[in-house]
């Protein structure tokens, strides 16, 4: 299990480079002088010579890209061209707020997903399955942050009963929370669904039940660690899905985290932040992968051994 | 008679509610099993020999499967008996055998947590001693070193391994009957005839009565004492083993025996090499009247197309289904 | 068990299975009711699109300050927003966007998807690895991201939109194609293909490029949802298609600030924005189940 993690570890490695090269040719990408987009559109002459001279425009393109690794590596992003402070550092507290809000939505996801995944597949094309079915097709299909709105109206506006938005405290966490939980609610209970109808009609269940196995046991012993392997595939990918919501529901709720940084960031030219919130965001979701990869092997001997 | 009789089925109808209609896949069977006994129940794929067996444990899914007829189990009536009474005879004092080693087996739980489980549900023991007692149970169906075996998972044993792993699981509980469905039909020649050999060699300390079902006459020609032949979803023939390979009186069962290879034998009546039946196993949605076998049988006249035949007893341990035989020509 | 549901499954698939195909999937797709839904929305959808400019005759950009915020009445169902235009009129408008954006985006993404797919699967070895590793960049970043990070460096405006939302899917449209290729050329009518030397380019259009279309398409439907959802989420946050253009994502941004005094500015582009997505996954759902035979199970 050490081992596999640290497999699973050392085959990110080509991936992370070529994060780092889009994020590098990001820039690059953009008209005009990479140093003035870099020091932002009010530099003065001498702070776009000084951001010229760290990036090295003047040596061989591999020359700066191997010193924009070492920056990385480093964990030097540059400087906020709005704030004048490290990237590092107008990141850091917003990547604990976002991850304060993915974790609760992925928790919720799970505690409705699955449950209800479970009781549609248990009997499926019952009333009850129809309806776990077609929240899930709603869930699927609706615009997180027109949901938010909505929340809005109804627990804010007219309920009076939770914070319209901001930040501090439980109360503050549940309407963002909800709202970036909705499709992943409908997507855990899909695949579960789906799933557990397979392995119910497994050899192995037979097996079980010959056995005098009581039914509720059939499902939860028998059935739920083998329909788990095909759904946390599907949370993992999901969660980079939800990752890109957070961009969405920070901004509906104005929640402090690195989506609202980014999508102001963007809207402020403010090319530093950008780069490194979006190299965040991918280092979040290659974590992630890992995650998956190594709870799949929990869950699947197959893998564990091989 | 009833009483002697440790299993016994009268007219078990057993009927699938579909997309396409409800389809009759078990239609009138009897069958009576006594303590002890090894009886053969042998049929092609799809002729309910399967769901016979799925039936007296109530396997069968609730919600599609209509059921008809009696099972009596130890005196016990198993079509009406409650859940509760139904898990404690699940692989208790009736367990089962699959066909298939390799996907009978829960992949993601060890083979001794499976065989522990049997132990934890029907004579209360801790998980802990459920699995010293799985261990003693590997080492009666010969798996070598059976304390390390226990805690692997399934896809590290090979088919042969996983089926003695599922007879330790299916005799756990020295059950009084053993439900074998095609226990050795995936498995290598060479494998097969071990398994058969220990299946045979435990039932005989456990004093079990076997129901041995196949596709396969030659697999129970030497380990059976009497032969159900199934067609179609009905019994056709029923006899000691012995009359039955001296004497097939069914011409399906002789068609079965053609398609045997047999060392310089010849059939009294029958091909003399081997030989296939001819057409395929009419749909059950779509039955032809009269016999069932009549489009595939090589002896059939024109009243086996119009009128369905009963089971006629011939002398005392026999039962055919055919106008051809018992003098109702 | 096992052997007389497959004898059950056998006698019902019949024996023409191959000509049956198509004509059972088209049944199946019709007895499903949530799929006709599902097409019957995507229809309302495209036609009032289509016949927008015939339906309202007056410009949805039109301003109208006194008539400005009123909820919504008989003489203008779904209220009037900020500037006093008709919210009914600019969300039938909308949907031309919607729909020119997600076909769009859709197309470019098979476009470049499929083949870069194809012949990745096809010829495997270096072509296939330098693919591979460059769409394993490309998944690395959440799909949203991907696009928001490409609108930060193209800009704004309908044409920057569909190009980032295009390519955001493209990952996964390379993938679905190369994994279906992967499957069928082992096949054996592809190694006899193979054998007799029929031409690579002939195997890969007469014989793959086929068997991959169901896949392809039904993932394609999938995906105008999303494209739909990604193009307004690029609105709402102020950087895809740009004011006055009545967009739904743009629309439900410039309703926000307005949930207190007038919801229904918020609420209504949002409708239309659920009721479109859920028109193309109902109809993604039905043709999976209709035309994927190893699915088709019910």
């Amino acid at each position: 299990m050490f081992q596999y993690t640290i497999r699973r570890l050392i085959s990110t490695i080509p991936v992370l480079f070529g994060i780092s090269l889009m994020l590098f040719f990001l820039l690059r990408a953009l008209p005009g002088d990479p140093a003035q987009v870099i020091a932002g559109e009010l530099a003065t002459q001498q702070e776009v010579e000084l951001i010229r001279q760290q990036l090295g425009l003047d040596e061989p393109v591999y020359v700066q890209y191997a010193k924009f690794l070492g920056r990385l590596v480093r964990f030097d992003l540059g400087i906020s061209v709005r704030t004048q402070y490290p990237v590092i550092q107008e990141i850091a507290p917003r990547l604990l707020n976002t991850l304060i809000l993915a974790v609760a939505a992925t928790l919720l996801a799970c505690l409705l997903g699955i449950p209800a995944g479970i009781v549609a597949a248990v009997k499926p094309y019952t009333t009850m399955d129809m309806v776990v079915t077609a929240l899930a097709l709603f869930g699927m299909s609706m615009p997180a942050f027109w949901l938010g709105l909505m929340l809005i109206i109804i627990f804010s506006v007219k309920l009076k009963l939770l914070p319209v938005g901001g930040s501090g405290g439980f109360v503050y966490l549940i309407l963002p929370a909800v709202t970036l939980a909705a499709s992943l609610v409908a997507v855990v209970a899909r695949n579960t669904r789906s799933a557990m109808m397979e392995v119910l009609a497994q050899d192995y269940i037979t097996t079980a039940r010959s056995k005098g196995v009581r039914e509720k046991m059939v499902i939860l012993r028998h059935g739920l660690k083998n329909s788990f392997i095909p759904v946390i595939t599907v949370i993992g990918l999901q969660f980079g899905t939800m990752l890109g919501g957070t961009v969405l529901t920070e901004t509906v709720f104005a929640w402090p985290g690195l989506g609202r940084l980014l999508i102001s960031s963007i809207l402020a030219r403010d090319y530093p932040v950008i780069q490194g919130a979006i190299l965040i965001f991918a280092l979040l979701f290659v974590l992630t992968n890992i995650v998956v990869d190594v709870l799949y092997a929990y869950f699947d001997p197959k893998v564990r051994y091989d | 008679m009833n009483s002697e009789q440790l299993l016994s089925i009268q007219d078990l109808k057993v009927r699938f509610k579909s997309f396409e209609g409800v389809v009759s896949a078990v239609d009138g069977v009897d069958l009576n099993i006594a303590p002890g006994e090894t009886v053969g129940l042998v049929g092609e794929s799809g002729c309910g020999k399967s769901v016979t067996a799925l039936s007296i444990l109530r396997l069968l899914p609730k919600r599609s499967t209509l059921m008809e007829g009696n099972i009596h189990f130890s005196g016990m009536n198993m079509l009406t008996a409650d859940e509760e009474a139904l898990l404690k005879i699940r692989g208790n004092s009736i367990s089962m055998i699959f066909q298939e080693p390799m996907t009978s087996l829960n992949p993601v739980m060890t083979i001794g947590d499976q065989i522990a489980e049997v132990f934890v549900l029907h004579q209360n023991l801790t998980w802990n001693q459920g699995r010293e007692k799985a261990v003693e149970m590997l080492e009666r169906v010969q798996i070598p070193s059976p304390n390390a075996r226990s805690r692997d998972y399934p896809h590290r044993l090979s088919g042969g391994m996983r089926q003695r792993a599922m007879i330790a699981m299916a005799l756990s509980c020295q059950p009084t009957l053993l439900l074998a469905d095609e226990p050795t039909t995936a498995l290598d020649v060479t494998i097969q005839a071990q398994i058969m050999d220990l299946m045979l060699r435990l039932k005989e300390k456990l004093n079990t009565a076997i129901l041995i079902i196949t596709h396969d006459l030659g697999l129970i020609a030497e380990t059976v004492s009497r032969v159900i032949v199934m067609y179609a979803g009905q019994i056709v023939e029923e006899a000691p083993v012995g009359d039955l390979f001296k004497e097939p009186l069914h011409p399906y069962t002789r068609g079965l025996m053609g398609s045997v290879p047999k060392l310089g034998q010849k059939f009294k009546g029958g091909p003399s090499q081997l030989d296939e039946i001819k057409g395929v196993v009419p749909s059950l949605l779509n039955l032809p009247a009269g016999c069932r076998f009549n489009p595939r049988c090589p002896l059939a006249i024109a009243k086996c197309r119009e009128q369905t035949p009963g089971m006629v007893r011939i002398g005392r341990q026999r039962q055919v289904r055919c106008w051809l035989v018992g003098g109702a020509k | 068990m096992i052997d007389d549901k497959a004898a059950i499954a056998s006698t019902r698939k019949g024996n023409s299975r191959e000509f049956s195909h198509l004509r059972t999937g088209i049944s199946k797709f019709l007895r499903n009711k949530a799929a006709c839904f599902g097409g019957v929305l995507i229809f309302i959808f495209i036609i009032s699109s289509l016949l927008a400019p015939v339906l309202f005759s007056k410009d949805p950009n039109a301003q109208d300050i006194r008539h400005a915020l009123e909820p919504p009445s008989l003489k203008q169902p779904l209220g009037t927003d900020e500037l006093g235009r008709s919210i009914l009129a600019r969300i039938i408008f909308g949907g031309r966007i919607s729909l020119a954006i997600s076909l769009s985006s859709v197309a470019l993404a098979l476009l470049i998807g499929v083949p870069f797919g194809l012949v990745s699967g096809y010829f495997g070895g270096k072509i296939d690895f330098i693919i591979q590793r460059f769409t394993d960049v490309m998944l690395s970043f959440p799909p949203f991201l991907l696009a928001l990070a490409l609108v930060s460096v193209l800009g704004v405006g309908l044409k920057n939109t569909i190009i980032s939302v295009g390519i955001a899917g493209l990952p996964h449209t390379i993938r679905i194609t190369r994994g279906c290729v992967l499957s069928i050329r082992e096949q054996v009518y592809v190694e006899a293909a193979r054998a007799v030397g029929t031409r690579d380019r002939i195997i890969l259009f007469r014989h793959i490029l086929p068997n991959v279309m169901v896949p392809i398409i039904v993932n394609a439907t999938l995906f105008f949802g999303m494209a739909i959802i990604f193009a307004a989420g690029l609105g709402f946050l102020g950087v895809g298609v740009q004011p006055p253009n009545p967009e739904w994502g743009t629309m439900l941004g410039s309703g926000r600030s307005l949930l207190f005094a007038a919801p229904h500015v918020a609420t209504f582009p949002g409708i239309a924005i659920f009721l479109a997505v859920l028109g193309f996954n109902l109809l993604g759902d039905g043709l999976r189940d209709a035309l994927d035979p190893r699915l088709g199970y019910e």
